[in-house]
C-alpha cells in the first residue's frame, strides 16, 4: 500500500478499498522497521489509531473530506497540543505544546491522520539535518548521505514511503533542498499563503509552511487544506484559495519559462547543468517557450539572508529563557546565570552562531551597515524577480549545486554549507512560491528541478510540475530497500 | 551661579481597552496572578501578535487632541532586552515611525499660559510585574499586565520648574480621561511618569547632562522628586563636579532619588521592525470617524465657559478640567435656571469643598446634579437664603431627600412676609433703646447689630433684603 | 571584518548566551567568516533604495477589541520549570 501516492490513497479510502486503520497500522509498522533513518522525533501511535478509527467512521458515513484517513506527519516545528514539539532542540525537548498550530488544526479538521513529528535541523537552522538535537536524518537513497534540511525528516520519510505526505517549512530552501536531495516533490508557497500561527519562528519574514509529497497532485491536495487566511496571523494573506487540483491538466503550450543566466553560469556543476537541461527539453516538447532572463543581484541573496535571518532569529529565540517553558539550567546562581546557562545548554552550535551574528548585526553602530543594507539588497533581489516575471510565467533552474553530500562533509565549514543554498534563498527574500520536482539522478542520487512562480500563483506551479510528472517517472522511483 | 532647570516628561498611559494590545486576553485590573496571561502574552513558541483596533483609534484620538501630526503609516519595532517580566525577550514598541508625531499642549502656571511641545506619542505593550517580597531567594512573576496597551507620550524639554512639570502632567492626565482613552488611575499604575531633568547655567543654550527619574506615580511625588533632584544636581555642579547620565529611582519614603545600579550597564536595545506585524495604516475614514467623535476639549470648553457664562478664567479652567465636572456644572445651570455665576460658586466652593474633604470624585458625589440644581433654584426664587442653603446642602449630603423636602421638614423657608418681619423688628427696637439712640446719633455700624438680631430671632429665615428695607424705614434718622 | 574573542564574549552576553570557554575562538572564526561573507553587500550601491522589511506589500489588519481568551493558567503552568503560588519563579532580582 505504501507505494501509492497520497492521491491514490485518498481515492482508495473514499472507495472503501481499505480502511484508514489498516493503512495507518501498515505505515506505523514501516516506521518501526525503518527507525534507522531517524526521520521521526516522536511517533504518536495511539493517537494515530484513534484518529484512524474516527476517520473510518466518517468515511462510512459518507461525504468525508478528501484527506480523511490519509496518514501524514508533521515537521516538529508545528505546535501539536498535548504532544512534544521540540523544533529539533534540546531547548524544547520537554515542551508539550498547549495548543495546535493553525496548520495542524486544519489537517485535523480535514480528517488527516498524524503519525507523528518529523526530525529537523534545530530551529530549522541548517541544510543537512545535522544540527538536530535528535541526530542526523539519513538519506534513504545513499548510505551515509544527508537528507538535506532543515525539513530532512519530512523528506526522508516521504522518500522512504513511511508516510504519504508531510508538512515542512522553508525559510531559505528548507522544503525544496531536502525534497531535491531525497527525490520527492516539495512546495514552498507564497509568503502569507499558509498561516504561521503555531509554527515556531526562525525568521518571521521568510518562514513559510508547505508540502512534501511524492507528486504535484498530492501537493495540490495538501495545500488545499493548509492554505488560507488566519485571523491569528497578521502576516497571512486575505486572499481567496483557488482549487489547486482544477488546473493540473492544463496544457503547457505557449508557457513561457525563464532561465536566469546567473543560475547557469560556470559555477554550475556540469552534470547538474545537463540534468536541468534535459528537464527543460521535456518542457520544450510540451510546447513551452524558453526565454533567458537576468537576475543581476542574485549573488547577493546569501549575504543578505545571513543578516536578515539571524537578526530576526536573534529576537525570535529570546523567549527561550528558561522561565515559562523549555530547558532550564540546574541551580541558577542569579538571573543572568539562569539566562546564560539555560540558553547556553539548550541551544546547539549552529543556532548560537546565528543568534550571535544577528545580535551583532542589530547592535548599535552596525544596524545601518548590516540590517538596513540587507533590507535594501532584499528589495533589489525582489525587483529582479518582479522584472523577470513580467516576461515569463515561471522561472526554472536547479535547486542545489550538487546531489546529496556525505554526512559530516560540510559541518566543519559552515560557510560552505551556506553557499550551497544559492539557488533557493533568493525566493524567500522575495516571498515567492517555488517547487522542487524530481528531475533525475546523478551518481544514483536524486536531484531536483526548481520552478519559481509569481505571487499566489501556486496553481500554475502545480500545473507545470504535474505536466512534467505526466511525461517523466523520476517521482515514482523508490530507493532500494524501501520498495 | 544661576541655574536653569530643564525638564522633559515621558508619560505612560494605559489605554482603556477591554483586551491587550496584541491578544484577546482581558486587561481588567486585580485578577488572580497569571489568569489573564494568554499564550501570546506569555510569549509561548509559535504564537503571533494581532493588533487591537481600539488601541489605534485611541492613539489617533490623542494625536488629534494635541493637534499633532498623525502618521499615515506607523511601524512596530522590537526593543530587545532580557528581563523576567518581559516574556518574549523583546518589547513590541515603536521607534522610527511612531503613530503620533509633533504636537503641543497649553498649561497654566501662576496665571500665565505656556505652550509645551509633545515630541511624539507611540504605542507599546506593558510588561508584567515582578513580586520581590513573597519569597526568600526568588522573585515571582505575574504576567497579567504583560501586553496591556500603553501610549507613551514624550514631551519636549520645555518645562523649567517642578510646577510646570506638574501642570503639564495634570493636563495630560485630564486630557486622556477627557478622551476616554485612559482611566487615569495612578494607584493602579494606569498613568505613570518618567522625568528627565538637567541643569544649565542661566543663558546657556546647550542642555546639560540629564538624569532620568523612573516610574513616579503621583503628582506630589513628581514635584518632590524634581525638587530633590534639582538640589542634588546643583550641589554636584557647584562643587565643580559633573552629572552622570543615569536612571534614578525616587524613594517616596525617604524623599530622595538613588541610582538604579542594576540598570547602569549600557543597554543596546537593537530595535528593528517587527516582522510579525505589518505597517499600520490610518485611513482617511478612520481619521474622519475619530474627528467626529472628538469631544469638546478642555481649552475650548474653558473659552466657552468664559464667553457664555461670564466666568473668570480661573473658575472656568477649574470647571473645564474634568469632563464630568463640566457636565455637572452645565446640568446645574440648565436645570436650576440660576445665574451661572451662582452655580459656579456653589459647585466650585461648596460642592468641591465637600467632595475634597470626603476624598470623593465628582462621579461619586452623594448629590447628583439634578438634585443640586433644585437647591440652587430655591436660592434663586428666594425660598431660602444663601446661608440657609448651606444648611440644606448639609442635610442633602447626608440623605437622599430633595431640597424642598428638607426645607419643608426643617421649616427653613425664608420669611418674606413683611408683616412678620416687622413684628420681630418692632420688638427688637423696643427692647434695645440704647442701640437705637446710638444709631440715631450717627453710629452707622450699629445697623449691623439690628440685622443680626433680626436674623437671630427669625432663626436665619428672614429675607435679608426685606429686613434691610424695613429696618431702614423704622430707624429713619 | 574580523572580530576578537572579546567582541564575541560581549555579543554573547548581550544575547545571554552561554558559550564554552574552549569554543570561543571557533565562534570568533565562524562569526568573522560570516561577516566577511556578508561584507559583499557593501560593494553594491543601494542609494535611494527603499529597505524591504517584509515580502507582503500590505498593511496591518486590526482585531476587534473583544475578549477571546479564557484563563488557561493551569495548563500553561504545567510546562513551566518553576512555579509557586501561581507565579513563575526566577532567582531573586535586585533593582
Amino acid at each position: 500500500m505504501h507505494t501509492k501516492t497520497l492521491t491514490e490513497i485518498s481515492r482508495g479510502l473514499q472507495a472503501g478499498d481499505y480502511s484508514s486503520q489498516e493503512l495507518t497500522e501498515s505505515y506505523l509498522k514501516r516506521i518501526k522497521q525503518h527507525t534507522a533513518l531517524n526521520s521521526f522525533i516522536t511517533v504518536t501511535e495511539d493517537l494515530a489509531i484513534a484518529q484512524a478509527k474516527q476517520a473510518d467512521a466518517m468515511l462510512a458515513a459518507g461525504n468525508a473530506p478528501v484527506l480523511t484517513g490519509v496518514p501524514i506527519a508533521h515537521k516538529d516545528i508545528f505546535c501539536t497540543q498535548g504532544i512534544k514539539t521540540s523544533c529539533g532542540s534540546k531547548m524544547l525537548d520537554n515542551f508539550i505544546a498547549p495548543y495546535n498550530a493553525t496548520v495542524i488544526e486544519k489537517f485535523n479538521q480535514a480528517g488527516a491522520i498524524s503519525l507523528g513529528k518529523l526530525n529537523m535541523d534545530e530551529f530549522a537552522m541548517g541544510s543537512s539535518n545535522e544540527t538536530s538535537f535528535y541526530g542526523t536524518v539519513y538519506n534513504p537513497w545513499a548510505e551515509n548521505t544527508v537528507a538535506g534540511g532543515s525539513s530532512g525528516g519530512s523528506a526522508a520519510a516521504v522518500a522512504a514511503r513511511l508516510i504519504s505526505g508531510a508538512t515542512g517549512t522553508d525559510t531559505g530552501g528548507s522544503i525544496r533542498q531536502p525534497a531535491a536531495l531525497c527525490g520527492i516533490t516539495g512546495l514552498k508557497p507564497t509568503y502569507g499563503r499558509v498561516s504561521r500561527f503555531g509554527m515556531i519562528a526562525y525568521a518571521s519574514s521568510l518562514d513559510q509552511g508547505g508540502t512534501m509529497t511524492q507528486t504535484a497532485a498530492d501537493s495540490a491536495l495538501m495545500l488545499q487544506t493548509m492554505a488560507g487566511f488566519d485571523t491569528k496571523d497578521s502576516t497571512s494573506a486575505e486572499q481567496d484559495v483557488p482549487d489547486y487540483s482544477a488546473n493540473l491538466n492544463n496544457s503547457l503550450q505557449g508557457l513561457k519559462i525563464g532561465l536566469p543566466k546567473e543560475f547557469f553560469d560556470d559555477s554550475l556543476n556540469a552534470e547538474m547543468a545537463t540534468a536541468i537541461e534535459t528537464a527543460i527539453n521535456e518542457y520544450k516538447k510540451m510546447g513551452a517557450e524558453i526565454i533567458e532572463v537576468s537576475m543581476p543581484n542574485l549573488k547577493l541573496a546569501i549575504p543578505a539572508y545571513y543578516v536578515i535571518a539571524p537578526a530576526e532569529c536573534s529576537a525570535n529565540l529570546s523567549r527561550m529563557d528558561g522561565v515559562r517553558f523549555g530547558h532550564r539550567c540546574d541551580n541558577p546562581e542569579d538571573l543572568n546565570d539562569l539566562y546564560i546557562r539555560s540558553r547556553g545548554e539548550g541551544f546547539g552550535t549552529e543556532v548560537k552562531r546565528r543568534i550571535l551574528v544577528g545580535t551583532y548585526a542589530l547592535s548599535a553602530g552596525y544596524y545601518d551597515a548590516y540590517y538596513i543594507k540587507a533590507q535594501k539588497i532584499r528589495r533589489l533581489i525582489s525587483n529582479d524577480f518582479t522584472e523577470a516575471l513580467k516576461t515569463v510565467d515561471v522561472i526554472m533552474g536547479p535547486v542545489t549545486p550538487t546531489p546529496a553530500f556525505g554526512i559530516g562533509e560540510k559541518t566543519k565549514d559552515p560557510i560552505e554549507m551556506y553557499l550551497a543554498d544559492i539557488y533557493t534563498i533568493a525566493v524567500n527574500l522575495a516571498g515567492l512560491p517555488a517547487m522542487s520536482v524530481p528531475a533525475g539522478f546523478i551518481d544514483n542520487k536524486p536531484i531536483g528541478l526548481q520552478i519559481i512562480g509569481n505571487y499566489f500563483d501556486e496553481a500554475k506551479l502545480l500545473n507545470v510540475a504535474h505536466q512534467y510528472q505526466q511525461v517523466t517517472d523520476w517521482h515514482q522511483q523508490t530507493p532500494q530497500g524501501f520498495e | 551661579m544661576q541655574w536653569e532647570t530643564v525638564i522633559g516628561l515621558e508619560i505612560h498611559a494605559q489605554l482603556a481597552t477591554n483586551t491587550k494590545i496584541f491578544s484577546g486576553a482581558s486587561t481588567a485590573y486585580g485578577a488572580e496572578p497569571n489568569t489573564q496571561a494568554c499564550a501570546v502574552d506569555l510569549g509561548l513558541p509559535g504564537v503571533l501578535p494581532v493588533l487591537n483596533q481600539e488601541v489605534v483609534r485611541m492613539a489617533v484620538k490623542f494625536g488629534m487632541a494635541i493637534e499633532a501630526e498623525v502618521a499615515d503609516t506607523s511601524v512596530f519595532a522590537r526593543k530587545n532586552y532580557f528581563y523576567p517580566d518581559l516574556p518574549k525577550g523583546y518589547q513590541i514598541s515603536q521607534m522610527d515611525h511612531p503613530i503620533v508625531g509633533l504636537g503641543h499642549l497649553d498649561i497654566e502656571v501662576a496665571g500665565e499660559t505656556k505652550r509645551v511641545g509633545v515630541t511624539r506619542a507611540h504605542l507599546e505593550e506593558d510588561a508584567g510585574k515582578s513580586l520581590h517580597e513573597n519569597f526568600a531567594d526568588s522573585t515571582g512573576i505575574d504576567l497579567n499586565r504583560a501586553g496591556t496597551p500603553l501610549l507613551e507620550i514624550v514631551s519636549e524639554p520645555d518645562m523649567r520648574s517642578a510646577k510646570e512639570a506638574v501642570a503639564y502632567m495634570r493636563k495630560i492626565h485630564e486630557l486622556v480621561q477627557y478622551l476616554d482613552i485612559c482611566d487615569g488611575n495612578m494607584q493602579e499604575g494606569s498613568f505613570r511618569c518618567d522625568v528627565n531633568i538637567s541643569l544649565r547655567p542661566q543663558g546657556q543654550t546647550e542642555y546639560g547632562t540629564r538624569a532620568e527619574l523612573k516610574n513616579i506615580n503621583s503628582f506630589k511625588f513628581v514635584e518632590k522628586a524634581i525638587y530633590g533632584e534639582v538640589e542634588r544636581q546643583k550641589e554636584i555642579l557647584e562643587a565643580g563636579g559633573s552629572i552622570v547620565q543615569e536612571t534614578r529611582l525616587y524613594d517616596a519614603d525617604k524623599d530622595e532619588t538613588r541610582s538604579m545600579r542594576s540598570k547602569e550597564e549600557a543597554n543596546d536595545y537593537r530595535y528593528f521592525p517587527d516582522p510579525d506585524l505589518l505597517p499600520v495604516y490610518i485611513s482617511p475614514e478612520l481619521r474622519a470617524a475619530v474627528k467626529a467623535d472628538l469631544p469638546e476639549l478642555p481649552d475650548t470648553k474653558k473659552q466657552r465657559f468664559i464667553q457664555d457664562y461670564h466666568l473668570d478664567n480661573e473658575t472656568a479652567y477649574k470647571l473645564a478640567s474634568s469632563k464630568e465636572l463640566a457636565n455637572y456644572f452645565e446640568t446645574v445651570v440648565k436645570q436650576s435656571n440660576c445665574e451661572a455665576k451662582l452655580c459656579s460658586n456653589w459647585v466650585t466652593v461648596e460642592l468641591l469643598g465637600a467632595l475634597n474633604k470626603s476624598n470623593l470624585s465628582i462621579q461619586e458625589s452623594p448629590i447628583a446634579a439634578p438634585r443640586f440644581a433644585e437647591l440652587l433654584k430655591r436660592i434663586a426664587d428666594e425660598t431660602i437664603s444663601g446661608k440657609i442653603a448651606k444648611q440644606v446642602f448639609e442635610f442633602m449630603w447626608n440623605s437622599a431627600d430633595s431640597a424642598d423636602d428638607i426645607i419643608e421638614k426643617q421649616g427653613l423657608k425664608q420669611i418674606t412676609d413683611s408683616g412678620a418681619i416687622e413684628a420681630i423688628i418692632d420688638k427688637i427696637i423696643a427692647d434695645n433703646p440704647a442701640q437705637v439712640e446710638q444709631y440715631l446719633s450717627g453710629k452707622d455700624k450699629v445697623f449691623g447689630f439690628f440685622v443680626g438680631q433680626t436674623m437671630k430671632q427669625s432663626q436665619g429665615k428672614a429675607n435679608p433684603a426685606e429686613v434691610n428695607k424695613i429696618l431702614k424705614a423704622k430707624l429713619k434718622r | 571584518m574580523s572580530l576578537t574573542t572579546d567582541d564575541v564574549n560581549q555579543i554573547a552576553y548581550l544575547a545571554r548566551l552561554g558559550i564554552d570557554h574552549q569554543d570561543t575562538s571557533s565562534y570568533t572564526q565562524n562569526l568573522s567568516d560570516m561577516l566577511e561573507l556578508v561584507a559583499q553587500m557593501q560593494a553594491v550601491n543601494t542609494e535611494n533604495i527603499e529597505p524591504m522589511a517584509h515580502p507582503l506589500d500590505n498593511i496591518q489588519r486590526l482585531r476587534p477589541d473583544i475578549i477571546t481568551e479564557t484563563n488557561q493558567r493551569d495548563a500553561f503552568q504545567t510546562i513551566a520549570p518553576q512555579v509557586e503560588d501561581k507565579l513563575y519563579l526566577v532567582p531573586k532580582v535586585i533593582d
